[in-house]
């Protein structure tokens, strides 16, 4: 080809005329843009291997911080608590002298200002608690005061502008909590919409416990607190810190390195529900927090090892139990835990922040501070943190999307909160609030390749046998009808297999479970006998029905069978199962049973292959040379004999790409496994039940993500594992079959 | 199967002894094998014929129209009960099991069989289906003057015509005089009907159109910092037009309504108890236990062109599936009209411009992983990235006005021919590669030695030749792109869609919009749809339809194909 249009260039060359000029224009233009077209093929793949990925990449990075702002204290002001606003534009930060500092992050935030918290008389600040944007302060008169940096923004011409507040929730007046009004010297502080509880640790070292109810008056509809105070009798004679749960039910109370802790909701609250010694040896105890929910105690000391404790169901009832540990550099100052998400940040002695995810164990951050902090706290939308230094606070904006997606969490076990063990769990959804994702890939790529080997080890052998007998056997006539028909099965969209496989085939299979292992063994025990009568018939009634169509005279044999046992599945099931097979499986055998199951999936979708692994392996057997064959039997041997000695031999590279190319349709296939399974996430090789595919996955849970969230990622990454799953089969099938062309190219 | 595999493996060449009595003879020809073979053929023949047959013939019985049956039947506390209705299934249940539960039958009985039969009246009966058990049936009749009347809301209402109200005017009698005055009245309420929809489709839709667009304009300027109080007037005053039209139509459309309630039909259902049902909720009505079969096979016809013809009701599961034939025919031609070029293009670069190398190696493997990623993550792809970042930044480019509700941002028949595009690209080059290789060699030398360049050449000469074989390649994709549904889920379809991507309004083609399509039709309502039982005869329905029309374009695709390797062959020659 190229050498003739050389030979036309060179001729067109000698005799260039205008039109000529254009001419040879148009032809080179036609080939740049025919070779970018061709191109293009190329670049649509990689343009879908680079999206995936660009969009993937985000889940695995390290989280980064800068320093953006940094604002002096005033001189002789001890800061006691730190926050900033939503949109990190106006800081603020509380001092010892009960006064609110309002500053600016940005240069288009209203100027510092100072609000005074309205203490009467005597009072004076003794201690104080922060969760979220709550901040209350423990009195000197045993009274707590509860109040609320608050921002509201409005729009004016000049565009958005925020005015800082304070609210106090529970009213101006500080509230009494200690009857015999002691200073109170620890405090800890939790509440919602109908419950407020407080602890509190008073100078003459009593525990506290003050729960304010809210109750409705039904008449104005006003909600009023109503206030019940408890003590604690017997406390550990040291208490160095004490934390209560978030749903105000459990209180845990630090004493060195013990650990008490207390079921505030028990009758019995008094009495510690359990004792536990946190510290490895000679280790001090540095710090104590809560993870975000509450179902966590992260513990600090002086090696340097954080460790996280949850309670889990045990013999003796629900016990602290140490979970993992992780490490920093000198000991541990201080621990704060993000509000929403399981990440907590770390100040060692040596001036460091350190970031941690709890559950996927990642090391987020290690990076020095500029000033070294004592305190340090997130920003409500967990973009920034705010570290109290001696002489300043300083602004740092964190970059930290995605914490909780490592390598080893999608794919290793992960001990959840809650949960008895480490497992492997996909679970993205849930309906409450403080839900923490669970998104290991390993029990949906476990479902992918169940569903694909159930399938396959339906197809395989009817389309490959199939292949066998259409390429070799069969006479060219029938061929030329049975191999189109088979193949128009692959045009069958997979929605309607699947709409069959989940409401007609399940139905039936549940109800007639014997007969689909009957017809196993009962269809080609039929097919041997009648070939065996076959062959002993007359010799003219043997002419007559001609063994070349085989494959018809079988159909009605086939069908004869298994409408026979069909008939006979009711008698077994009745004779052998108890008269039903679906609570003799379940019981008697205790393998659990799903209507639309792995075998459901596996015939619907086998079916769906086997036009596939069918139509390559027969153009592969059909492409042996004739001559092979020929030489074969000329040497005396059987059909069979030639056939499994030297043809399939021969072909094998080419069936090994048809079962490659099939198993790739298998593993992406979505639409059958979505309809004809429950969906559900489990690891389990049982036939019975079903399973959750990455595809059926992506198909259900994609259009519920949120654009750019984790989850969307991690679908996006589990797209990317089916397309490098498929990629790896099929570029391994294509190559066997280009070096199969080649082979018999030489032949 | 598995086991004869194994078999396979033992059986050496060259081991044929001669083996004592004709059975062992036999089974060492390996002839049971080659039976065993051609029974693999069969099942697989059986399975494709059965699922088609299987198909076709729940798809097409769901039109028939179905005797109604009365029964007496006997209920747990002893009384009898009178049950009308259509027999959708019958299934045998072990008497064994029946007996543990509680029900009395006698011992040489070892099945029951049970029905389930279609009751209607949705609105005044717990379940509009319900099982009887052939012990509990005392008597069954198929009386002639049992009705079924179709409605527009809860369904088939199954009864006796009693009597029929004409604007006022109670018109009882025989049963004829009944059905001739329902048929006028019901003839013109259609007509009040057609009248109400044309007003509706053609003139308010339009208005509603313009107003939005009115609204974008005025937005635009604010954006633009142009409205000036010209143009505002100018707006309120267009704006003003528009609306004193919308009401003068509505108050029209409300009087077509209005009149179309007067009449109703009285009907005494199952319970003995008089229903009226406004003729405003009936869509027709029929006597099927009159009917003769040519009669039934005339309403075969009708129901089936309603199917193919009407839009949805009652959240898919009654009524046609029009919006979705419509949607799955717009988005595959649009996606014809993308996926050719290119497919075509790149079939020539690999078919008459690449060498032998590495890059044309990699097209080669690039076209066959193509062919085999999994389409979900083509709908993926095409939601990431035709979506949010091409139709995201479209927004932002030519749509600031409409901004913060997407246009091309969100899920649309667009992207959705485009993702599907990407995935039949590879059927279209390989069937047009395929239609390159069998044109003759001699005919492009021919053509170059007359002087044509190479792109005259291709363009006069092969490509005209070779345009069968596109064809059949487009054939295919279309057949694929037609069936696929996994992609689409992402990329644009809904269960619901308020209009169609083609309407009366300039641009005409909307292709922002959302679509229904035939396959995701299936799912949705298969599996998503409250009351499965009464629309799986639908979901078969409209799966007879899609898998025609697919098994139907991939036998043309075939047929052409295999002219086409004919006419070649005899060039060849």
């Amino acid at each position: 080809m190229s050498q003739s249009a050389d030979i036309l260039k060179k001729q067109s060359r000698s005799d260039l005329g205008a039109s000529d000029t254009l001419r040879a224009f148009k032809d080179r233009f036609a080939r740049y843009s025919i070779t970018l077209g061709g191109l293009m093929v190329l670049m649509t793949l990689l343009m879908i291997f680079g999206y995936l990925l660009y969009v993937v990449e985000p889940v695995f990075r390290d989280a980064s911080i800068h320093i953006t702002h940094q604002q002096k204290i005033d001189q002789g002001d001890k800061v006691v608590a730190t926050g900033s606003d939503e949109l990190n534009e106006v800081g603020y930060y509380y001092n010892d002298n009960g006064q609110l500092n309002f500053y600016p992050l940005i240069e288009t935030s209203p100027a510092k200002s100072v609000v005074d918290l309205p203490l009467v008389g005597e009072q004076t600040i003794t201690s104080f608690s922060h969760t979220n944007s709550d901040i209350v302060f423990g009195l000197n008169d045993g009274s707590v005061l509860l109040s609320q940096p608050s921002f509201t923004m409005s729009f004016t011409k000049y565009g958005r502008r925020i005015s800082p507040q304070v609210r106090y929730p529970l009213g101006q007046q500080s509230l009494q909590i200690d009857p015999a009004k002691k200073a109170l010297t620890k405090l800890t502080f939790q509440r919602d919409e109908e419950q407020v509880t407080t602890v509190a640790l008073t100078q003459d070292h009593r525990l506290v416990i003050a729960t304010l109810t809210a109750q409705e008056n039904f008449m104005t509809e006003e909600v009023e607190w109503v206030s019940e105070v408890n003590e604690l009798t017997s406390i550990p004679t040291t208490v160095n810190k004490i934390l209560i749960t978030p749903d105000q039910r459990l209180l845990f109370v630090l004493s060195h390195t013990q650990l008490y802790i207390y079921d505030l909701a028990s009758d019995n609250f008094d009495a510690p529900r359990q004792v536990v010694e946190v510290s490895e040896a000679g280790a001090k105890v540095t710090d104590i927090s809560l993870l975000s929910g509450g179902s966590s105690i992260l513990v600090g000391n002086s090696n340097g090892v954080i460790s996280q404790w949850f309670e889990t169901k045990t013999q003796r009832g629900r016990r602290l139990t140490k979970i993992r540990e992780f490490s920093v550099e000198g000991s541990v100052e201080k621990i704060e835990a993000e509000p929403f998400r399981k990440t907590f940040a770390v100040l060692n002695s040596e001036g460091d922040i350190r970031l941690f995810h709890s559950t996927s164990e990642a090391d987020l951050l290690a990076a020095p501070l500029v000033h070294k902090a004592t305190q340090l706290k997130f920003s409500p939308r967990n973009n920034a943190l705010i570290f109290t230094t001696p002489n300043s606070i300083d602004f740092y904006t964190l970059d930290n999307e995605h914490p909780e997606v490592t390598w080893s969490a999608l794919w290793q076990e992960v001990w959840y909160e809650g949960y008895p063990e480490a497992d492997y769990v996909w679970q993205s959804t849930s309906a409450s609030d403080d839900f923490e994702p669970k998104l290991s890939l390993v029990p949906i790529s476990f479902g992918t390749i169940k569903a694909a080997l159930y399938a396959m080890l339906f197809a395989v052998p009817i389309a490959i046998a199939g292949a066998i007998y259409t390429a070799y056997f069969m006479p060219p006539k029938l061929r030329k009808i049975v191999k189109p028909t088979v193949e128009t099965m692959e045009a069958l969209p997979t929605v309607i297999l699947g709409f069959l496989a989940g409401l007609w085939l399940a139905p039936i299979i549940e109800d007639y479970l014997p007969f689909v292992f009957m017809i196993l063994f009962v269809v080609p025990l039929a097919v041997v006998l009648f070939a065996y009568a076959h062959h002993c018939l007359p010799k003219t009634w043997r002419n007559r029905l001609n063994e070349e169509y085989s494959t018809l005279m079988l159909i009605p044999i086939i069908l004869l069978a298994s409408a026979a046992c069909y008939g006979l599945s009711p008698v077994i099931e009745a004779q052998f199962m108890g008269g039903d097979a679906r609570m003799f499986i379940s019981n008697e055998l205790g393998i659990d049973f799903d209507q639309r199951n792995a075998l459901i999936v596996g015939i619907a979708m086998g079916f769906a292959v086997i036009p596939t692994i069918f139509s390559i392996t027969e153009d592969a057997i059909f492409s042996v040379p004739q001559h092979l064959s020929n030489g074969s039997l000329a040497l005396g041997a059987t059909r069979w004999q030639t056939l499994v000695g030297v043809v399939l031999l021969t072909a094998s590279p080419g069936i090994f790409s048809a079962v490659m190319m099939g198993l790739g349709r298998a593993v992406g296939e979505t639409m059958i496994v979505l309809m004809a399974t429950g969906n559900t996430p489990i690891m389990d090789w049982n036939i019975f039940e079903g399973m959750r595919t990455l595809s059926a996955n992506i198909a259900v849970e994609m259009p519920e993500s949120e654009v750019g969230s984790t989850h969307y990622r991690v679908l996006f990454l589990a797209a990317f594992v089916l397309f490098i799953f498929t990629f790896f089969f099929n570029t391994v099938a294509e190559l066997v079959r280009q070096r199969l062309r080649d082979k018999y190219g030489s032949l | 199967m598995l086991l004869g595999m194994k078999k396979v493996g033992t059986n050496k060449v060259g081991t044929n002894t001669d083996g004592a009595g004709s059975m062992k003879k036999w089974t060492k020809s390996g002839s049971p094998m080659i039976w065993l073979t051609s029974g693999a053929v069969s099942v697989s023949l059986i399975a494709v014929l059965g699922l088609l047959g299987l198909i076709a013939w729940r798809g097409l019985v769901y039109f028939w129209p179905s005797t109604i049956y009365q029964f007496d039947v006997v209920n747990p506390h002893g009384q009898v009960e009178v049950v009308i209705g259509e027999v959708y299934e019958t299934d045998m249940i072990p008497a064994q099991r029946l007996r543990e539960n509680g029900h009395i039958i006698s011992d040489d009985v070892e099945e029951v069989a049970s029905l389930l039969v279609k009751t209607g009246n949705r609105e005044l009966v717990e379940l509009d289906f319900r099982w009887l058990l052939t012990t509990t049936i005392k008597s069954q009749q198929v009386l002639p003057n049992l009705a079924v009347f179709e409605r527009n809301k809860n369904g088939n209402f199954y009864g006796t015509m009693s009597s029929v109200t004409v604007d006022g005017r109670k018109v009882t009698g025989d049963m004829d005089t009944l059905i001739e005055t329902l048929d006028d009245s019901l003839e013109r309420v259609e007509t009040l009907q057609d009248q109400a929809d044309s007003l509706q489709n053609d003139k308010i839709n339009g208005l509603n159109f313009q107003l939005e667009r009115l609204r974008l304009k005025e937005r635009r300027f604010e954006i633009d910092n142009e409205l000036t109080p010209d143009r505002a007037v100018d707006l309120k005053v267009q704006r003003k037009t528009l609306n004193d039209e919308y009401l003068l139509h509505e108050a029209q459309l409300f009087k077509f309504r209005s009149a179309m309630t007067r009449d109703f039909v009285t009907v005494k259902d199952m319970r003995g108890k008089f229903v009226n049902i406004n003729l405003s909720n009936l869509l027709s009505f029929n006597l099927p236990n009159q009917m003769n079969v040519l009669t039934k096979a005339g309403h075969w016809f009708v129901n089936i062109g309603n199917f193919v013809m009407d839009d949805p009701r009652e959240a898919n599961t009654e009524g046609g599936v029009f919006p979705a034939i419509f949607g799955t025919i717009f988005m595959v031609m649009l996606m014809a009209v993308i996926v050719t070029p290119f497919g075509v293009v790149a079939a020539i670069y690999l078919h008459e411009y690449a060498k032998k190398g590495i890059v044309t190696k990699f097209i080669r493997i690039a076209v066959i992983n193509l062919a085999g990623v999994p389409s979900v993550v083509y709908g993926v792809f095409g939601l990431g990235f035709f979506v949010y970042i091409l139709g995201g930044s479209i927004d932002d480019l030519f749509y600031p006005e409409a901004s913060p509700s997407p246009v091309f941002g969100s899920p649309g028949v667009l992207w959705s021919a485009l993702t599907l595009a990407i995935l039949t690209l590879p059927v279209v080059i390989v069937s047009t590669e395929e239609g390159l290789s069998r044109i003759p060699i001699s005919l492009r030398q021919g053509s170059l030695a007359l002087g044509a360049t190479k792109a005259e050449t291709l363009w006069k000469v092969v490509v005209p030749m070779a345009s069968p074989a596109i064809m059949t390649g487009l054939i295919l994709a279309v057949a694929r792109a037609a069936g696929e549904v996994a992609p689409l889920m992402l990329v644009g379809v809904v269960k619901m869609a308020p209009t169609l991507p083609v309407d009366g309004n300039f641009p005409f083609f909307h292709l922002d919009r959302k679509f229904m399509h035939l396959g995701f039709h299936i799912y949705d309502v298969g599996f998503q749809s409250p009351n499965v039982e009464a629309a799986r005869p639908l979901v078969f329905a409209s799966s007879f339809l899609l898998v025609t029309v697919i098994v139907g374009l991939n036998m043309t695709a075939i047929r052409i194909r295999n002219i086409l390797r004919e006419k070649y062959r005899s060039l060849e020659h």
